[in-house]
């Protein structure tokens, strides 16, 4: 599904990613954690196509296409999607107005009608349920006067109804409390299937109790210094990084 | 001086175009005409050197001499796309009042809405009594023109707590070639009464100046919410100026859309009493080469005033937009809470706008702010549009879209919403994604 190959990415010529390198097969959930500055959040920015970033060594390939060659619309057509770690508020969008805009786009990009008004409405509240939001938040503009957790649940909504192929989530479990955390987390394990894959970009251990990875990644200076089972984030818990660090030359 | 010549056209052809105005017997209003026509020809028309009209060049109206029209054809399919189906509807063309073509039957008798030229037959008094009481001919010369120079109006009385059911809206239509439209119209609110006026300005002719005087009265407690859309013909000149005089404990609510017109300007002024609350909306669209000015001015004179001004503009190729918001807190206006914001949006590297937000506070217990903006469109709220698969000028559009639409989104009329937004796409096609 995905394949990242000795990734190097700078930031205003600072080397940010400096040889990473992962594989996430269909349906695997992978779990990347770190410490601060470790370049967690650069690598979910990369793979969805934001400005300013330079790739300047390594290759991305996404279903056995070049990723970083599209743009970032087209990458979303085609499968990826990237929860924000920080949801931008979008005063006089609506929610429900940008779900149809991305849906109809979505659809357009793969040769489909645009969806019919009423099936849209029946699908994007049946996901509204399993969010457990209001469905009065569909008519709210995007983000705006959102708490941290309703944000946070909106990029899940906005997943559900998409439904990627790969599904990044950069932080989605920061600032919430436990229940938001368990809502979010149930609305990520019912997206879980066969064919789609998650990257998992966290902080906290606490997330992985909700969703159960395949694989944990150690990402430091750049590069992921260490995999493996769920068992890792544990003992990432106790440890801390410290004894993680230097091990990536 | 090529505004003194201007003014020397308008004031050569004033003796013929006088002898045609409503209420020439009535000495009184002789005396307020020719003290208008004064003040005009010491002037001209305002020019960049008055400090309230620094952006603003007038001289487009030195190369036509805009005179008055009798004729009263309408397209009456163009028209009725921009009447409202749910209101009571008074329609000037080329400045005069149209009975016929008005929509007034089953007004209530706590409702008069006159034409000027009836009313100052029937009713002189009344107007004498009101007539350039809520703005002098010393606010600025084209005030002063109007004084002169307006042909009609209308003069709308809502009874002391009246509460009127149905909107009224007051259809300015152009439909002459290089027609002056001047009306001078007021609106009295009585005590506790409450209204609903929609102004809405079109026109059919290619080039015309339409300059309209409002003054409003709003009693004790009465409430007004006052809309204007000024869609006028692109090559069109367009003055509007809208003056209170707000009593006590009274509440003025103004959206102001100028979509249209190669050059226009919209004045909002309102004098608040005690506990009195004024809240204005502005949204300027420019495009090509217009250029539009908004000035408001509010002036708090008496304690526990409330103010809100939001204005908002999008401005495209080489339109230039002017937003003037002064707020004046004399020293009496103790406990002043007064809010002003301007935003704008620039499309293009051509485009241009001038904002100045003048706070002008003599009391020292208030609270007042102010905040201005001039930028393009954000580029992190781009990129997450993106990121949810819409290429990057559908964003665009969208987030632009959604910029303007949030002062159309503050109506709550449906009917002149939809009206509003119709417009909008108009103008911006691009957005009627």
């Amino acid at each position: 599904m995905l394949s990242i190959k000795n990734l190097h990415v700078s930031i205003n010529d600072k080397p940010i990613l400096k040889g990473l390198t992962l594989d996430i097969n269909p349906g695997e959930v992978h779990a990347i954690m770190g410490p601060n500055g470790a370049g967690k959040s650069t690598l979910s920015h990369v793979l969805s196509g934001k400005a300013g970033y330079t790739v300047t060594e390594g290759s991305v390939s996404y279903q056995g296409k070049d990723l970083l060659e599209l743009a970032p619309e087209i990458r979303a057509r085609e499968g990826v999607f990237l929860a924000f770690q920080y949801p931008v508020e979008i005063p006089g969008v609506s929610n429900i107005y940008l779900l149809k805009a991305a849906l109809n786009a979505m659809r357009k990009y793969h040769g489909l009608p645009e969806v019919d008004a009423m099936d849209f409405l029946t699908l994007v509240k049946d996901k509204v349920k399993l969010l457990q939001m209001d469905e009065k938040f569909l008519y709210r503009a995007v983000n705006e006067g959102f708490s941290g957790g309703e944000k946070k649940r909106n990029e899940i909504l906005q997943a559900a109804v998409l439904e990627p192929k790969l599904c990044i989530l950069d932080e989605t479990d920061s600032g919430l409390d436990i229940d938001a955390l368990r809502i979010v987390a149930e609305g990520v394990n019912s997206l879980r299937s066969p064919e789609r894959s998650f990257l998992m970009i966290t902080h906290y251990q606490r997330l992985l109790d909700y969703i159960k990875p395949d694989v944990v990644h150690v990402l430091a200076e750049g590069r992921i210094v260490k995999s493996g089972g769920p068992e890792l984030a544990l003992e990432l818990e106790e440890k801390g990084y410290s004894w993680l660090e230097g091990q990536a030359a | 001086m090529a505004a003194e010549q201007s003014a020397y056209a308008y004031l050569a052809a004033y003796a013929a175009i006088a002898a045609n105005l409503p209420g020439g017997e009535l000495a009184w209003l002789q005396r307020f005409r020719g003290e208008g026509l004064k003040a005009f020809e010491a002037h001209g028309f305002p020019n960049p050197r008055d400090e309230e009209w620094r952006y603003t060049n007038l001289a487009v109206l030195n190369k036509t001499l805009f005179a008055p029209s009798d004729n009263q054809d309408v397209d009456a399919d163009w028209l009725e796309a921009y009447r409202l189906e749910n209101a009571w509807s008074a329609v000037l063309v080329n400045g005069r009042f149209s009975a016929a073509l008005s929509r007034l039957s089953g007004l209530p008798a706590a409702v008069s809405l006159q034409s000027v030229s009836d009313a100052l037959r029937d009713n002189p008094a009344a107007l004498e009594a009101r007539l350039g009481k809520a703005v002098g001919n010393d606010e600025h010369s084209l005030v002063a023109f109007n004084s002169a120079w307006f042909a009609d109006g209308v003069v709308v009385e809502i009874a002391a707590n009246h509460r009127l059911v149905k909107p009224l809206q007051i259809l300015h239509v152009v439909t002459a070639e290089n027609a002056l439209s001047a009306t001078r119209s007021l609106f009295v609110i009585g005590t506790g009464a409450e209204a609903e006026i929609i102004e809405t300005y079109i026109g059919s002719a290619a080039g015309y100046f339409s300059a309209a005087v409002n003054e409003c009265f709003l009693e004790a407690n009465a409430c007004l919410t006052l809309y204007k859309m000024q869609a006028e013909a692109d090559k069109a000149c367009h003055f509007g100026g809208t003056y209170v005089k707000q009593a006590r404990d009274s509440r003025l609510l103004h959206h102001n859309f100028a979509f249209g017109a190669l050059l226009a300007r919209t004045d909002i002024h309102s004098d608040l009493d005690l506990a009195s609350e004024c809240r204005v909306n502005g949204l300027y669209l420019g495009a090509n080469r217009q250029h539009i000015d908004n000035h408001t001015r509010i002036n708090h004179l008496k304690p526990h005033g409330i103010s809100r001004e939001f204005y908002k503009g999008v401005l495209d190729d080489r339109a230039r937009g002017v937003f003037q918001g002064r707020v004046i807190v004399v020293e009496d206006a103790q406990q002043t809470d007064s809010e002003m914001n301007n935003r704008n949006l620039l499309l293009s590297a051509d485009a241009e706008v001038d904002t100045k937000p003048q706070l002008e506070i003599y009391a020292d217990d208030v609270k007042c702010s102010h905040g201005v903006t001039v930028g393009q469109l954000e580029e992190k709220s781009v990129f997450y549009l993106q990121s949810r698969g819409v290429d990057e000028d559908a964003a665009r559009n969208i987030l632009t879209f959604a910029f303007a639409n949030e002062m159309v989104d503050k109506v709550e009329n449906a009917e002149l919403k939809s009206l509003l937004l119709e417009q909008l796409l108009a103008r911006f096609p691009a957005m009627s994604l």
